[in-house]
Formats: C-alpha cells, sequence, structure tokens
C-alpha cells in the first residue's frame, strides 16, 4: 500500500479494497520499523490516527469522502497541534503541548487526512541538512550517512521512505524545494501567502510560506487544494481566489517559453547534476516547450540579501521566546534578566543563536541602514530581475540544490557553505514567488531536482508542467530499495 | 569587518543570550565571516532603488475593533513554566 500514491489510495478507499483503519495501520507499522534508522519523525501520535482513520472511514462508507479523507500524512513540527507536542525541533519548545490547531493543520484535518505525527526539523527552520534539530540528525532514506536537505528535512525524508503519504513542509529560502530534491520527492512552495501561516511557528515573517510535499504533482496539486485560501488569522494571507489545481494538470505544454536564467547553470554547479538537469529540460522541450536564454543579474546578490533580512526578522520573531509564559526556563534565575538570559542561552541551539545574533546586530543602532535597509534594497533589484524574466517566459527552470546529498557533518563546521547549498532556492523567496522541485535522473544512486519558478499565483502552472513530465518519465516513482 | 569579543558580548546582551567562553570566542570567529559575505552587499548600486519589505506589496489590512479571541487562560497557563493565582510569575522584579 506504500508505493502508492494519494490518487490510487485514494480510489483504493473509495472501491473499498482497504479502510482507512488498515492502511493508518500499515504506515504505523511502518513508522516503528523504519523510523529508528531515519529520525524523520519525532513525535507519533498512533491512537489518535486511528481514530481520525476510524472517522474517515465512516465518511467513505457514507459517501461523503473528499480526495484525501483517509490517507495518512506527517505535519513538520512547525505547525501548531492542538494537545500534541509542538517542539519546532528545539529545546526551547520540548516541553511546549500547543492550545490550538495551526491553520494549515485545521484545514488538512477538515478534509479527511489522518495525522500520523510530528516530523524532525531543523531548529526552528534554520538550516539545510536538517543536523541542527535538538532531537538529532535525519538520515536520508537514499544513503544514511548522508542528510536529507532542510530544513523540512524529516517531512522529506519520510515521504521518501513511504513512512507517510504526504508531508507539509515550510520553506523560508529552500526548505520545502531542496530536501524534496535531496530525497527524490515533490515538493512545492507557493506564493508568498497563498497559504496561512497562523499557527506556524514564525522563522522570517515575509519570507516564510507553507506547502505540501508528496511523490507527484498530481498528489501535490490536491494537498495544496485543501492548504491554500485566504486565512483572516493571518495578517499576510492574500485574499485571492484559489483555482481548481488539478483541473489544468493534463494542459498541453505546446508553445509554452522556459527560461532557463544563465547565471543557474555555471560556476558552482556539480557537473553531473547539470547533465541530469538538462536532460530533464530536453523532456519539457519534447513536450512542445520553447527553451528561452534569460538573465537574472542579480542572482548573485540573493545569498547575502537572504543572510541580512531573514536573521532580522529571526532576531525579531525569537525574541517572544523569553522562560516566562511557556517554553523552556532555566533553573533557578536570580533576577529577570537573568532569568531571560539563560533560558534563552540554554534553550537555542547554536545555529538559532548565530542568527539572532547576527540579525541583532544588523539591526542594531548605527548598522540599520547599513545592513537591512540595504538588503531590502537589493532585495527589489532581486525581485526585479525575476519581473522582466517573466515579460519574456511562462516559467523558469534550473536546478533545485548545486549538488547531490552531502555527508552528515560535512559543512557543519563552516556555515557560509552549508548557506550556499539554497544558492537557487532563495531568490524565489525574496520575490515571493512560487517554486517547485521535482526529481529527475539520479546521480550515483542519489536524487537530484529540478527547479520550476513562476509567476506570482502561478501554482497551477507549476503542477501542469511536472504533471505532464511525470506521465513522460518514471523518476518520480523511484524509491530506495532498502524502503522497499 | 571583523568582530572582537566585546562587540559579541554586546550583541548577545542585546539579544538577551547568555554565551559562555567557548561560544564567544565560536561567534567571534563565525559572525565575522559571515559579516564578510553580508558586505558583499555593499558594492550593488541601489541608488533611487526602493527598499522592499513585503514581496506583494501589499498594505496591513485592518479590521473592525470587535473581540474574536475566546478566553484561553486556562489552556495557557497550563504550558506556563510558573503560574500563581492566574499570573504569571518570574524573580521578584521591585525590591
Amino acid at each position: 500500500m506504500h508505493k502508492k500514491s494519494i490518487i490510487e489510495l485514494g480510489a483504493g478507499l473509495r472501491a473499498g479494497d482497504f479502510s482507512s483503519v488498515e492502511l493508518t495501520h500499515h504506515f504505523i507499522q511502518r513508522i516503528e520499523r523504519m523510523n529508528g534508522d531515519i529520525n524523520a519523525i519525532i513525535t507519533t501520535t498512533p491512537e489518535q490516527a486511528l481514530a481520525e482513520a476510524q472517522a474517515a472511514d465512516q465518511m467513505i462508507q457514507a459517501g461523503q469522502a473528499g480526495p484525501l479523507s483517509g490517507i495518512p500524512i506527517v505535519q513538520k513540527d512547525i505547525f501548531c497541534t492542538r494537545g500534541v507536542k509542538t517542539s519546532c525541533g528545539s529545546r526551547m519548545l520540548d516541553n511546549f503541548i500547543s492550545p490550538y490547531d495551526a491553520t494549515v493543520v485545521e484545514k488538512l484535518k477538515g478534509a479527511g487526512m489522518v495525522s500520523l505525527g510530528k516530523a524532525n526539523m531543523d531548529e526552528f527552520a534554520m538550516g539545510s541538512s536538517n543536523e541542527t534539530s535538538f532531537y538529532g540528525p535525519v538520515r536520508n532514506p537514499w544513503d544514511k550517512s548522508r542528510v536529507p536537505g532542510g530544513s523540512s528535512g524529516g517531512s522529506a525524508a519520510a515521504v521518501a521512505a513511504r513512512m507517510a503519504v504526504a508531508a507539509t513542509g515550510t520553506d523560508t529560502g529552500g526548505s520545502i524545494r531542496q530536501p524534496a530534491a535531496l530525497c527524490g520527492i515533490t515538493g512545492l512552495k507557493p506564493t508568498y501567502g497563498r497559504v496561512s501561516r497562523f499557527g506556524m511557528i514564525a522563522f522570517a515573517s515575509s519570507l516564510d510560506q507553507a506547502g505540501p510535499m508528496a511523490q507527484s504533482a498530481e498528489d501535490v496539486a490536491l494537498l495544496l487544494q485543501a492548504m491554500a485560501g485566504f486565512d483572516a488569522k493571518d495578517s499576510t494571507s492574500a485574499n485571492q481566489p484559489v483555482p481548481d489545481y488539478s483541473a489544468t494538470l493534463n494542459d498541453s505544454l505546446e508553445g509554452l517559453k522556459i527560461g532557463l536564467p544563465k547565471e543557474y547553470f555555471g560556476e558552482g554547479l556539480d557537473a553531473s547534476v547539470a547533465t541530469s538537469i538538462k536532460t530533464a529540460i530536453d523532456v519539457y522541450k519534447s513536450l512542445g516547450a520553447e527553451l528561452v536564454e534569460v538573465s537574472l543579474p542579480n542572482s548573485h546578490l540573493a545569498v547575502p540579501t537572504y543572510y541580512v533580512v531573514a536573521p532580522a526578522e529571526c532576531s525579531s520573531n525569537l525574541s517572544r521566546f523569553d522562560g516566562v509564559r511557556f517554553g523552556y526556563r532555566c533553573e533557578q534565575p536570580k533576577d529577570l534578566e537573568d532569568l531571560y538570559k539563560r533560558s534563552r542561552g540554554e534553550g537555542f541551539g547554536a545555529e538559532v543563536k548565530r542568527r539572532i545574533m547576527i540579525g541583532t546586530y544588523a539591526l542594531s543602532a548605527g548598522y540599520y541602514d547599513a545592513y537591512y535597509l540595504k538588503a531590502q534594497k537589493t532585495r527589489h533589484l532581486i525581485s526585479d530581475d525575476f519581473k522582466q524574466a517573466f515579460e519574456k517566459v511562462d516559467v523558469i527552470m534550473g536546478p533545485t540544490a548545486p549538488a547531490t546529498a552531502f555527508g552528515l557533518g560535512e559543512k557543519m563546521d563552516d556555515p557560509v557553505t552549508m548557506y550556499l547549498n539554497d544558492i537557487y532556492t532563495i531568490a524565489a523567496n525574496l520575490a515571493g514567488l512560487p517554486g517547485l522541485s521535482h526529481p529527475v535522473a539520479p546521480v550515483n544512486g542519489l536524487p537530484v531536482g529540478l527547479q520550476l519558478i513562476g509567476n506570482y499565483f502561478a501554482e497551477a502552472k507549476l503542477l501542469n508542467l511536472t504533471h505532464r513530465f511525470q506521465q513522460e518519465t518514471q523518476w518520480h516513482r523511484l524509491m530506495p530499495e532498502e524502503m522497499a | 569587518m571583523s568582530l572582537d569579543r566585546s562587540d559579541v558580548e554586546k550583541i548577545a546582551h542585546l539579544a538577551r543570550m547568555a554565551l559562555d567562553e567557548a561560544q564567544v570566542n565560536l561567534y567571534v570567529q563565525e559572525l565575522s565571516h559571515i559579516l564578510t559575505l553580508m558586505e558583499q552587499l555593499k558594492a550593488a548600486d541601489t541608488d533611487d532603488i526602493e527598499p522592499m519589505s513585503h514581496p506583494l506589496h501589499m498594505t496591513q489590512r485592518l479590521r473592525s475593533d470587535e473581540i474574536t479571541e475566546v478566553n484561553c487562560r486556562e489552556e495557557n497557563q497550563a504550558i506556563a513554566p510558573q503560574v500563581e493565582n492566574g499570573l504569571y510569575l518570574v524573580p521578584q522584579v521591585i525590591e
């Protein structure tokens, strides 16, 4: 059952081939058997899952089932789940039982999905390898000596190892797309504001966006359908109609213009990954699309801009964790300042502290103009590059990550090298554009992801392209042999 | 641009984070390295460029001033480190 997609499982459930309780049992057993090695899931909720599965079965029998009814999912542990521990991968929230559900969680529950538990992640979503989690690193199911990517590494690994049919993720600088690429699955970061951020623990509020991760574009379309939409509880939620994402999956690609930014194929890109990407782009060409070279001349500014904007916003967002009302509190504080300082010093891990320090510095008196204001201006330049490119093309394509999954521990000593992993994904967050990563031909048995970047609210177009590609190819169906 | 010990200690104080000796030493190295990355922005010509604070250039949405929150005091305090009579306790602030 675990090899099937949401579409296939949904059909099986509605035909009565198996029940959601049986399906849920199957995945609970897989998690028990396989998660010890992978560490993708840090909180399991089997009793709740079976209760939700029972409820879904009743809906299915009553003929009231939707396409997601009874399908097991894992939630990234950044999403608040009522009555269930929501740690955000941090010691700071190790004791935090959320009193409410995130809008995303509520919507997926409402669609009848069964939550198996919470996925491991980089602490407060800060990382590109899932090694900064308080609960230990996640291992890549394709090669357990390697990282799964991050920050949604647990989500990606859980889907890749078929411990869940789907997962939620969040993406601030590539945190859905890069782990999707490194684990061989399909992941979508929607347009900024497309999916509600309510109940999603904030990292960098002008960049954060939630999105779905699954095996195929077809499945991602169903998940996005349930997740997207205006939410009055999120002041940055976009008040835009939500199209039917499944309806346009089969549209023809004839005459569609694909832009290939020359900056995404230059120095720093692994040669074998480049070959794999070019082979995939040729598939699109064979489907009738036209390839056009474009330029995003300010691409080199994306990483430095991001490492001002994101830490600045993170230092402000994470000031709420003070040891007073919830979360970690140090032992025996001698006064209020000691309580703040030691609770934060002991509650946050090294990468989170590093980013809070950078952000605090960038926003401190005398430096604001030189760093934060300057970065907001370079952010505008990066955004304008895309605006100009989209006057000529319908979609932009390139690699998701510069190389395949790297070894555990390999980049932990050098933060700047680690940051360069997100070199191709960060710009879409800065501009607020939707981006998708889907699997293409592996290199030495390790997955490679192709990235598609679309214009604002063009998620349906990205899913259409990917679906047509996945009808022609089988790469998205590959799974680690050991996990079969 | 590089930072020294006193810079790192000052930033840690502003961020209200206690750092031990080893962490201070580590951050002196690492933060300087990251600042070098950030310094790359200086070369960009941004004259006449408006700062971008929001990707969709949206303005803040307003709503009518009505109470929409329900009272969750008990649930919220159940997860607090220390409460008494409905109040959050911290070390004594005023002597």
